[in-house]
C-alpha cells in the first residue's frame, strides 16, 4: 500500500505542478485581475494537492505521524495568505502571491526532508515575514517621499558594506552574517533593496550624462566592496540589476552594452587577481579531474539531478545531503533529485511566470521610480534564480547564491517576501493612476457636456 | 513623453526577452546534459546513487546470447548476496566481475544491472515481503558453445582470442589468458594486485599490444594496392631468404629462400624479404594516411578499456624503418581486437560495424527495456579495395601459409603472422586473423598465441577448431 502511494504520488506532484504551471502562464491571455479570478481559484486548488501529495509521500516513507501536523498548520498559514491578501488588497496582484506561497510550499517541503528542525524554522520565518508583508504596500503606497532620498540609500548600502568589509577581515568565508538572538542575519541580502531603491530613486530623477557617470560610480562601489567580501554571487547581482535599470531610465542602448563590455573585462582582471575566482572557474570547466577535491560539490550536484530522472526517486528516495550545503546552495540539485526533473523544471517556469507578471506591471505603471524599481526587482529576482540553478546544473560556474524563497536562509526569504510586497505596493499605485485618468476622463467629459449643451 | 514611454517599454521587453531565452537556454541544457550523461554518471565511483540503488535492487543476471546463464545474484537465508559466475575460468575476461571494482559485461552493463524495470505490482509484491526487487537482466551477443571452444582450443598457452559477426559486429567469444576465476576474485585479489608481474586481469584482447608481425602485411598490401591498382600483377621478385638494403638486412622466416615470386604468392608465403622491397616503394605520407584510416593512435568503437596501437610512417624515415613497418615488426605494434575490426571490415565490403557486447535490456518480469541496434562505426576502406584484400587472403589459404584451412566444407580467408618480439632469440607469437566463407563472410577470428611459434602451425588449428564449431551448430 505505501509503496504505491509513493510510487502514484511522483506522477501526482509532477502532474499537479504542470497544471499549476499551465494556469500561471494561462493568466497573460486574460486582461484584467477580475477576469482572471477562475485561474488564481484553480491555482490555489492545485497549489495544494501538490502539498498534499508530497505530504502523503512522506507519511508513506517515515511512517511518522508528526507531518501530518506540520502540513494543516502549512497549509493554513499559506489559506490565511492568499485569502487575506485578496481582502486587503483587492487592487494587487494575485499571481504574484500564489507563485510566492507555491515556491515557499516547496522550500518547505524539500527543506524539512533535510533536516525536520530546519523546516520548522524556515517556516517560522517565512510566517513572520508574511505577516510584515502585509504592511508594506500600504507603506510603500503612502511613502512617497521614498522617491526622494536618492543618494541617502546609496550611502545606507555602502556603509553597511563598509562595516562587512571591516568585520569580515576579522571572520572568513563569503557569508558573512550577523547572529542576534540565536538568529543569524545576512546584512547583504537587506542591501540588495536598498541598492534598487537608490538606482531607482537617481535615475528616475534625471538622465544626464552628469547624473549616471555619478550613479553608476557609486552602484560600482557596491559592486566592488562585493567582489572583496567574495561574494561574486551578489556583486554579479547587483552589476545587472543596475545595467538594466540603467537601459530603462535612459532607453539608450549604448550604455548597456558598454556596461556589459566592462563588466567583461572586469570578470577577466578579477580572474587574474583573485585566486579563489580561478578555482571556481576550474572546477566549472572540468570537475571531474578534481572530483574529490573542488569539483566536489558540484559533481555531487549533477549525480543528483540526473540521478532523478523524470519523476524523481520521491521524497526520501535520493540521498540529497551528499552535496555540501545542500539546503543552502544547491536546493534545485535536491528538487531535481527527488521530485524530478520535470518538476523541477516547471519551478522554473513558474519563476519565469513570477518574473513576466513584474515585468508588465512595470510596463504598465506611469510614475517612472515604480517602473525603475519594479525592473529592479524583477531582475534581482530572475537573475539570482538564474545564477543558482545555472551554478548547479553546471551551466555556468558556481557563485553560491540562494534559491529565492527556496533555499533555506531566513534572511534571503524575508528579503525575498519583502521585495514582493513592495511591488504589490506598486500595483497599488498603478491601480491608483489608473483611477485618477479615469476621474480626469470623466471631469473631462462632463464639462465637455456642459459646454455642448450651452 | 508619450514617445519616451515607449521606448522604455521596448526596453523592458527586451529585458524580458533576454532572460526568457536565457532561461530556456538553461532548463535545455539541464534536460539534456541530465539525460545523455545519466548511464556514466551513475558509474562513476564518487556517485552515492549506486548504493542506493544496489541496497533496493538485487544486481540483475548476465545471459548468453544462447540462454545460459554467465553471472547471477545469489542470496543466501541469511541475506547475504553472492555474485556467482557458473562458467568459472571461461568468461572470466569476457563477463568480468563486480567487486573491487569492475571490468568487463559486469562494468559495461552495471548502470542496467542494478536498475529495476519490474512492474509496479510485483514491486509492490515484494515490498510487502520485504524483499529487494530483481534487477534488469542483460543478454550478452557472447555464445557459450564458441567461448568454450575457444577456451579449450587455447588450452594453456597465454594469449588471445576474439570471434565476431561481421555484418552485425556482435562479438560471440572473447578469450584472454592466463584467466582467473571471477568466483575466486575475493580471495585471489591481493595475490595478484601485489604481484607485478601476475598479467591475469589482462583483457589481452583488448589491452594486450603485440607486434603484428606478418599480419600487418596486409595493410602494407593495401597501401600497394592503392598505389598501384592493377598494376600489382605485374609484380616480380626473387627472394634468397633474406633482402638488404644499406646496412640493414631483413630476414625471411627461419632464413627460408621464397625463389620468384608475384604479389600474390609473396603475401600467401608471407615473404619478409620481398615485403621490405615492397614498403621501400611506397609513398610514405600516402602510407601514413592509410595508416591513421585504420584507426592507429586513434580511439576505437569500443566501450570499455583499451590500448591504442601504433604505427609510424613519416617523410624522412630510414630504410631500415620503412623495411620492418611493411611487415609489422620494429615500433609497430596492435591489439587483437583492433586486428580484429579491421578483418571485419575486409570481410563486410570495407565497412566496419560498431562492435557489440550487449543485445539487449530485459526486466525480471520479461519487458524488453533497450535493445541495442547494429551501427555502421565507419568505411575503413573502399569496396574495391576490401574485395582485393579478400583475393589475397584466399590465397593465403590456397597455397600459402594456412593451408591447414584449406579443402573444408566451407571457404576462409585469412593471414597468418609469427610476430618476433625479441631481437636476439627466434621465439615469436602465432597470429592468425581471418574470416570464413570467403565468398560470403559471417564470422571473423583473430587469435594470438604468445611465444609459441609460427602462426600456420599454432595458430591456424586454433582458428579451423573454432570455424568447424560455428559451421557445426550452425
Amino acid at each position: 500500500m505505501e509503496f504505491y502511494l509513493t510510487e502514484i504520488a511522483k506522477y501526482v506532484i509532477s502532474g499537479c505542478l504542470l497544471a499549476y504551471t499551465f494556469f500561471s502562464f494561462l493568466v497573460f491571455i486574460y486582461k484584467g485581475e477580475k477576469r482572471r479570478g477562475w485561474i488564481y481559484a484553480l491555482q490555489t486548488a492545485f497549489l495544494f494537492l501538490t502539498q498534499f501529495a508530497c505530504f502523503i509521500q512522506i507519511i508513506a516513507k517515515t511512517g511518522s505521524k508528526r507531518y501530518l501536523l506540520l502540513l494543516a498548520i502549512q497549509m493554513m498559514v499559506l489559506v490565511m495568505t492568499i485569502s487575506l491578501f485578496r481582502i486587503v488588497y483587492p487592487d494587487g496582484n494575485r499571481l504574484i502571491i500564489n507563485n510566492m506561497c507555491f515556491m515557499l510550499m516547496v522550500g518547505m517541503i524539500v527543506i524539512t526532508r533535510i533536516s525536520y528542525w530546519k523546516g520548522i524554522k524556515q517556516f517560522a520565518i517565512a510566517s513572520v515575514s508574511i505577516v510584515i508583508a502585509f504592511l508594506i504596500p500600504e507603506l510603500i503606497f503612502r511613502l512617497e517621499v521614498l522617491e526622494k532620498w536618492g543618494y541617502v540609500f546609496a550611502a545606507i548600502g555602502i556603509v553597511i558594506l563598509l562595516i562587512l568589509l571591516i568585520y569580515g577581515s576579522v571572520a572568513n568565508g563569503s557569508k558573512i552574517n550577523f547572529r542576534i538572538a540565536g538568529i543569524s542575519f545576512m546584512p547583504s541580502e537587506v542591501v540588495k533593496l536598498v541598492f534598487v531603491f537608490f538606482a531607482a530613486s537617481v535615475l528616475s530623477k534625471n538622465t544626464d550624462f552628469k547624473t549616471i557617470a555619478i550613479c553608476s560610480a557609486a552602484a560600482a562601489a557596491h559592486v566592488i566592496i562585493l567582489v572583496l567580501l567574495k561574494d561574486l554571487g551578489s556583486a554579479l547581482i547587483y552589476f545587472m540589476v543596475y545595467l538594466c535599470i540603467l537601459l530603462v531610465a535612459t532607453n539608450n542602448p549604448l550604455y548597456f552594452a558598454s556596461g556589459l563590455s566592462l563588466g567583461a573585462i572586469a570578470s577577466v582582471a578579477a580572474y587574474n587577481l583573485f585566486p579563489h575566482i580561478k578555482v571556481r572557474v576550474s572546477a566549472f570547466i572540468d570537475p571531474w579531474t578534481e572530483i574529490d577535491s573542488s569539483g566536489y560539490q558540484i559533481t555531487q550536484s549533477l549525480f543528483a539531478i540526473s540521478g532523478g530522472g523524470w519523476f524523481g526517486l520521491g521524497l526520501y528516495g535520493g540521498n540529497p545531503t551528499s552535496i555540501p550545503y545542500v539546503e543552502e546552495d544547491f536546493i534545485f540539485a535536491a528538487i531535481a533529485e527527488e521530485l524530478g526533473i520535470v518538476f523541477a523544471c516547471g519551478l522554473l517556469a513558474i519563476c519565469i511566470s513570477t518574473f513576466i507578471m513584474i515585468l508588465l506591471e512595470a510596463y504598465k505603471i506611469k510614475n517612472v521610480f515604480g517602473k525603475l524599481l519594479c525592473v529592479g526587482f524583477a531582475v534581482t529576482y530572475i537573475f539570482q534564480i538564474f545564477l543558482t540553478v545555472g551554478g548547479n546544473s553546471k551551466f555556468i560556474p558556481l557563485t553560491g547564491v540562494t534559491l529565492p524563497l527556496v533555499s533555506y536562509g531566513g534572511t534571503s526569504v524575508l528579503v525575498t517576501i519583502v521585495m514582493f510586497a513592495l511591488i504589490e505596493g506598486e500595483c497599488l499605485v498603478r491601480s491608483d493612476e489608473r483611477y485618477q485618468d479615469y476621474l480626469t476622463r470623466r471631469k473631462e467629459e462632463l464639462e465637455r457636456r456642459k459646454n455642448g449643451k450651452g | 513623453m508619450e514617445k519616451d514611454n515607449n521606448k522604455k517599454s521596448i526596453s523592458i521587453v527586451f529585458i524580458g526577452v533576454f532572460n526568457i531565452l536565457l532561461f530556456i537556454a538553461m532548463i535545455g541544457y539541464i534536460v539534456i546534459y541530465a539525460v545523455s550523461n545519466k548511464v556514466e554518471m551513475i558509474d562513476n565511483g564518487y556517485n552515492t546513487h549506486q548504493q542506493l540503488l544496489r541496497n533496493q535492487n538485487i544486481r540483475g543476471k548476465i545471459y548468453s546470447s544462447d540462454g545460459k546463464v554467465l553471472a547471477e545474484t545469489v542470496t543466501d537465508e541469511n541475506g547475504n548476496e553472492t555474485r556467482s559466475y557458473p562458467y568459472n575460468n571461461v568468461f572470466a575476461h569476457a563477463v568480468g566481475y563486480s567487486v573491487y571494482g569492475r571490468s568487463g559485461i559486469e562494468n559495461l552493463a552495471n548502470y542496467y544491472l542494478i536498475n529495476s524495470n519490474e512492474s509496479l505490482t510485483n514491486k509492490a509484491e515484494a515490498y510487502k515481503n520485504e524483499q529487494k526487487f530483481p534487477g534488469d537482466n542483460v543478454y550478452s551477443t557472447l555464445n557459450t558453445t564458441l567461448q568454450q571452444t575457444a577456451f579449450e582450443a587455447l588450452s594453456a598457452h597465454k594469449g588471445a582470442i576474439i570471434v565476431s559477426e561481421v555484418k552485425t559486429g556482435r562479438v560471440l567469444a572473447l578469450v584472454s589468458k592466463p584467466d582467473f576465476d571471477p568466483n575466486e576474485i575475493k580471495k585471489i585479489w591481493s595475490d595478484i594486485t601485489n604481484d607485478e608481474d601476475n598479467t591475469q586481469l589482462l583483457n589481452r584482447v583488448t589491452q594486450g599490444i603485440y607486434p603484428p608481425g606478418s599480419t600487418f602485411k596486409i595493410i602494407t598490401a593495401l597501401e600497394y594496392y592503392k598505389e598501384n591498382g592493377e598494376g600489382y600483377k605485374n609484380y616480380k621478385f626473387s627472394c634468397n631468404g633474406k633482402f638488404t638494403k644499406g646496412d640493414e638486412t631483413i630476414n625471411c622466416f627461419h632464413g627460408e629462400s621464397h625463389g620468384s615470386l608475384d604479389f600474390e604468392t609473396s603475401f600467401a608465403k608471407s615473404c619478409n624479404s620481398s615485403f621490405a622491397n615492397i614498403a621501400l616503394s611506397l609513398d610514405k605520407s600516402q602510407f601514413s594516411k592509410t595508416i591513421k584510416e585504420l584507426m592507429f593512435e586513434d580511439k576505437l568503437p569500443w566501450e570499455m578499456s583499451y590500448s591504442k596501437s601504433s604505427a609510424y610512417c613519416v617523410e624522412g624515415m630510414s630504410d631500415g624503418d620503412t623495411m620492418q613497418l611493411g611487415i609489422g615488426q620494429g615500433t609497430t605494434t596492435m591489439t587483437p581486437l583492433h586486428l580484429n575490426l579491421i578483418t571485419n571490415a575486409i570481410a563486410n565490403d570495407g565497412i566496419l560495424m560498431k562492435p557489440l557486447l550487449l543485445d539487449r535490456v530485459v526486466s525480471n518480469d520479461g519487458k524488453v527495456v533497450e535493445s541495442f541496434k547494429y551501427e555502421e562505426y565507419k568505411r575503413l576502406m573502399s569496396g574495391d579495395e576490401a574485395e582485393f584484400l579478400t583475393g589475397i587472403m584466399e590465397q593465403v589459404i590456397e597455397k600459402g601459409t594456412a593451408s591447414r584451412l584449406k579443402g573444408l566444407s566451407y571457404t576462409a580467408a585469412g593471414k597468418t603472422g609469427s610476430a618476433e618480439f625479441k631481437d636476439s632469440t627466434s621465439d615469436s607469437h602465432a597470429w592468425f586473423t581471418g574470416f570464413a566463407p570467403s565468398e560470403n563472410p559471417e564470422i571473423s577470428v583473430t587469435i594470438i598465441v604468445e611465444n609459441a611459434g609460427s602462426g600456420g602451425e599454432y595458430a591456424v588449428p586454433i582458428a579451423k577448431r573454432i570455424f568447424d564449431k560455428y559451421f557445426d551448430i550452425k
